[in-house]
């Protein structure tokens, strides 16, 4: 035995220099924090984006930019938050945390993770660097119509490379959604079953599963506009007769399981916070774990209620009404087993859980402003308003970004090794509700009262002056609130409180190793024999002593 | 006993308190809403629109009492189960409840079914809200979105428009809806929702105004540079009042009398507008680029429906057209200060 030993030791490589650490690491967890706080750059990238969009808002008249800037900033804006912000934190969360919850040692393909992370930084800084065209970046929106993404309509470099960078980031999340399922399928400790893995790694199962089979799709899509763009042909353009619905099609294929692609992992960070806040076992596991299974079916059947507006067939209007409006069930089931697991328990308002609360009573707004838009006559008036800018922004900052930053609270510990400092939290949570719904509640009103959304500017008689400038007081109270999650990083890191392994006497494995975890994670691969295990050892401990 | 009171009459308080707070972010900002009048979608001026409008109050009720109960439910939670320092070990562990848990993925599939009813129903009334039978022949409207402005042609009356489209109050207009260029969404919040206006597509849309009124809208699909300025206002009026409109519109503009204005046609002719606009009478002026000039003073706004119709406002707009709305397929043609005078003078005899 010590033979061995002293072999392995002997071809150990060289330890290499912290940079080139970073640069070339495969551990999942380096991979994971880098994808982590690059994700974040990028958010306060798109939030500054934002700043720009409601300071030109708050009055009528063109004040800060130029309106074809002004296109550029929203098509910006929507394009970091969704592919350079939401969906590649939840990678980091993912990857850094999945591996560790299934008692693995590292992702499935280390290596391919590696290369997913920089290919989807290259995309980053490939779509930022379209600023520097003369003709800027593009200004055809997140959603690239055509004909108006084409050529004819929108020359310059700024598609093009819209293009390039989303097919970049499409690429590496789809490689990412691969190493996922083997990883979970495949790489779980003895004990670990199906019905016993965290909540977190089921809604990153069923996250990857819709990756994998809507991605294709968009890339399809895009690849055409490319060759459209580069002028090898002209597939979409309408000059040439073709149905102008057919990049819709294509694109809310993928980009209406998207939106749960966003959201999923969210609730699987609210299903870990939650029993362990309120000390009690989740309630109705399979049930949670089933039904992002069933939004993970059911996300694929209503993509065309993005397009009642553009003379659908009424009986498939209805249809994509029913299913949207059937997403309601497993959403209404996850949301009412949350409750029951707060029920009679004893809770701990820490930060963590307060942005889970802020996480419910957002999303639960934002839930149900979405069946009045999945009701066929309702959404003729507010499709394409400032109500689907509300509506979405509950979804996915309500939901997707309060999620986000429960996590940050309950993880950052484990990752770094030290404590959020607790008061700076819960102003940063108070700063951020009330400022996230003086922005975007007045939205529904402005939607209802004719404002279209995307417009850099309206008439000062048009009566939509007071809630605009009303949300862009919102804005900046949100500005404000990352600012005091900023500072809290600071203090914190410089008061290095410490956290110990087991901060908030978690439940799951990533609470059995030291924080922050070793390479290899675990000395002896554990067995478990619940889906609370870390529980199960702390139960056994106190038996014992 | 006396501790389970005093925890539910605190809680109790903790609830008014931040419902009480709720109230006062948003009472306030309810308030604020504007005398002007915004476009609204919920103060409608059409059957269709107010079928809608009454569609959504329904579901707001529906969605009100959803939302109270949840957000309640949350409430009462995060309040009557704060861990306290009695609370040593932990909370009785219950994994779930299958009765339970039926039950709350029944009643949220049975408010489902019951709101696609109401909808499927409601749906039912606007189509016979839109069709059913007034007076008078429905009239058909073409209306054609181009990068930024709204084209509107009345095949029954050879008429062409831009930026107003009028309407007999009570009578169905049969609107088919197309674009020249990229997609855009023909909407009047008051008087229906949305319809794409796309190239090579037809959609068709039929509305009628229950009252006299002038209703704006906007172009609802982003369409470019220029999007937030491509607006329109739908003008209802009498049967009267819209026949002498069509008897106004009908015929060709009629040859200036002034000289000023005089100046300003051959100006028209000379400086290359006649290759884009449309003056019916007006020898070489037949270009459909642009929006049709024939009555062009009789609108109440131009360039997009963004500007009144006043004689400074044409002087602004014919000095430099992309620096008053951006992108605007009209160049600058550098006219001098003489010549937009003689134009203005000119466009002043287009009623």
């Amino acid at each position: 035995m010590a033979t061995i030993t002293g072999t392995i030791s002997a071809v150990a490589p060289r330890r290499r220099g912290a940079l080139m650490e970073w640069l070339t690491t495969v551990d999942h967890k380096k991979i994971g924090l880098l994808y982590v706080w690059s994700a974040f750059l990028f958010f306060l990238a798109g939030g500054v984006l934002a700043l720009f969009i409601r300071l030109e808002l708050s009055q009528p008249g063109m004040q800060v930019v130029d309106p074809d800037v002004y296109n550029q900033f929203f098509t910006m804006h929507g394009t970091t938050m969704i592919f350079l912000f939401i969906i590649p934190m939840f990678a980091g969360f993912g990857n850094y945390m999945v591996p560790i919850m299934i008692g693995a040692r590292d992702m499935a393909f280390p290596r391919l993770n590696a290369f997913s992370y920089w290919l989807f930084l290259a995309a980053g800084v490939m779509l930022y660097s379209s600023f520097l065209f003369e003709s800027g970046a593009s200004s055809a929106g997140w959603t690239g119509y055509t004909p108006l993404s084409t050529t004819v309509f929108t020359p310059g470099a700024g598609v093009t490379t819209w293009i390039l960078g989303l097919l970049f980031v499409g690429t590496s999340s789809l490689l990412g959604a691969i190493n996922f399922m083997v990883t979970i399928v495949n790489m779980r400790c003895p004990g670990m079953t199906m019905t016993r893995i965290p909540l977190l790694a089921w809604a990153i199962l069923a996250t990857s599963m819709m990756i994998l089979f809507s991605t294709p799709v968009l890339t399809g899509a895009l690849i055409i506009l490319l060759a459209d763009r580069l002028a090898i042909t002209s597939i979409f353009s309408t000059a040439s007769g073709v149905d102008p619905r057919l990049w819709q099609h294509m694109f809310w294929f993928y980009s209406h399981p998207a939106v749960y692609i966003m959201i999923l992992p969210a609730m699987g960070i609210v299903s870990e916070v939650l029993p362990v806040f309120s000390r009690k076992p989740i309630f109705g596991y399979k049930a949670i774990a089933y039904s992002s299974l069933a939004i993970a079916v059911m996300g694929f059947l209503v993509w065309a209620h993005h397009m009642y507006t553009t003379g659908v067939a009424p009986q498939l209007r209805a249809f994509f009404m029913i299913a949207t409006m059937a997403i309601a069930v497993p959403t209404g089931v996850k949301i009412f087993n949350w409750i029951a697991t707060l029920w009679a328990g004893h809770l701990s308002l820490k930060t963590p859980l307060l942005f889970v609360f802020g996480f419910l009573t957002m999303f639960v707004i934002g839930g149900i402003s979405g069946v009045f838009q999945a009701i066929v006559p309702v959404d003729l008036q507010v499709h394409d308003t400032y109500y689907v800018v509300a509506h979405l922004h509950y979804v996915l900052f309500g939901g997707a970004v309060f999620g986000i930053f429960a996590g940050f609270y309950y993880w950052l510990p484990k990752m770094t090794g030290w404590m959020l400092d607790e008061r700076w939290g819960k102003l940063q949570f108070w700063l951020m509700l009330i400022g996230f719904n003086l922005t975007f509640f007045p939205m529904h009103l402005l939607g209802l009262m004719g404002m279209p959304r995307r417009i850099a500017d309206y008439g000062a008689d048009f009566g939509w002056t007071r809630y605009n400038s009303l949300a862009t007081t919102g804005a900046f109270l949100i500005a404000a609130s990352v600012l005091v999650f900023m500072i809290n990083l600071y203090l914190s890191h410089e008061r290095r409180v410490p956290a110990g392994d087991d901060p908030w006497e978690g439940n799951t494995l990533e609470w059995a190793t030291p924080s922050p975890p070793p390479e290899y994670n675990f000395e002896t691969i554990p067995t478990v024999h619940s889906e609370r295990p870390v529980r199960d050892m702390r139960m056994a401990h106190g038996r014992q002593s | 006993m006396r501790a389970f009171n005093k925890t539910r009459t605190r809680s109790v308080i903790l609830v008014s308190l931040l419902v009480a707070l709720l109230l006062a972010l948003f009472l306030p900002a309810m308030a604020l809403a504007e005398p002007d009048g915004p476009p609204s979608a919920l103060e409608p001026a059409s059957p269709v629109s107010a079928a809608i409008a009454d569609l959504h109050t329904i579901v707001l009720i529906i969605a009100a009492s959803v939302f109270l109960v949840v957000e309640g439910l949350i409430l009462i939670a995060a309040f009557r189960f704060r861990r306290r320092a009695k609370d040593a070990g932990e909370p009785p562990q219950i994994h779930g409840n299958t009765r339970l848990e039926i039950a709350w993925t029944v009643a949220p599939a049975v408010i489902v079914v019951a709101l696609f009813v109401l909808a499927v129903r409601a749906q039912q009334n606007i189509d016979a809200a839109a069709y059913s039978a007034e007076p008078g022949v429905p009239i058909s409207v073409e209306v054609i979105g181009h990068q930024w402005w709204w084209e509107f042609r009345y095949p029954d009356f050879g008429i062409a428009t831009a930026g107003q489209m009028v309407i007999p109050v009570g009578r169905v207009i049969n609107l088919q809806i197309t674009s020249a260029d990229v997609i855009h969404s023909f909407w009047a919040p008051e008087l229906s929702g949305k319809t794409d206006a796309m190239q090579g597509v037809i959609n068709q849309s039929l509305l009628r105004a229950s009252r006299p009124g002038d209703y704006y809208g906007q172009c609802a699909e982003l369409c470019g540079v220029s999007h937030a300025y491509m607006r329109l206002v739908v003008t209802a009026v009498s049967e009267d009042e819209f026949a002498a409109w069509v008897k106004s519109q009908a015929g060709d503009a009629a040859a200036p009398a002034e000289t000023a204005a005089q100046t300003g046609q051959q100006i028209f002719q000379s400086a290359g507008c006649a290759g884009c606009h449309v003056i019916r009478g007006v020898p070489g002026a037949v270009g459909k680029t642009g929006p049709d000039l024939t009555h062009v003073y009789g609108r109440p706004c131009f360039a997009g429906c963004t500007l009144a119709t006043t004689p400074y406002n044409l002087a602004k707009w014919l000095a430099d057209p992309p620096a008053v709305k951006a992108g605007s397929l009209m160049p600058n043609l550098n006219l001098s200060p003489a010549d937009i005078a003689s134009l203005v003078a000119y466009l002043q005899t287009l009623k």
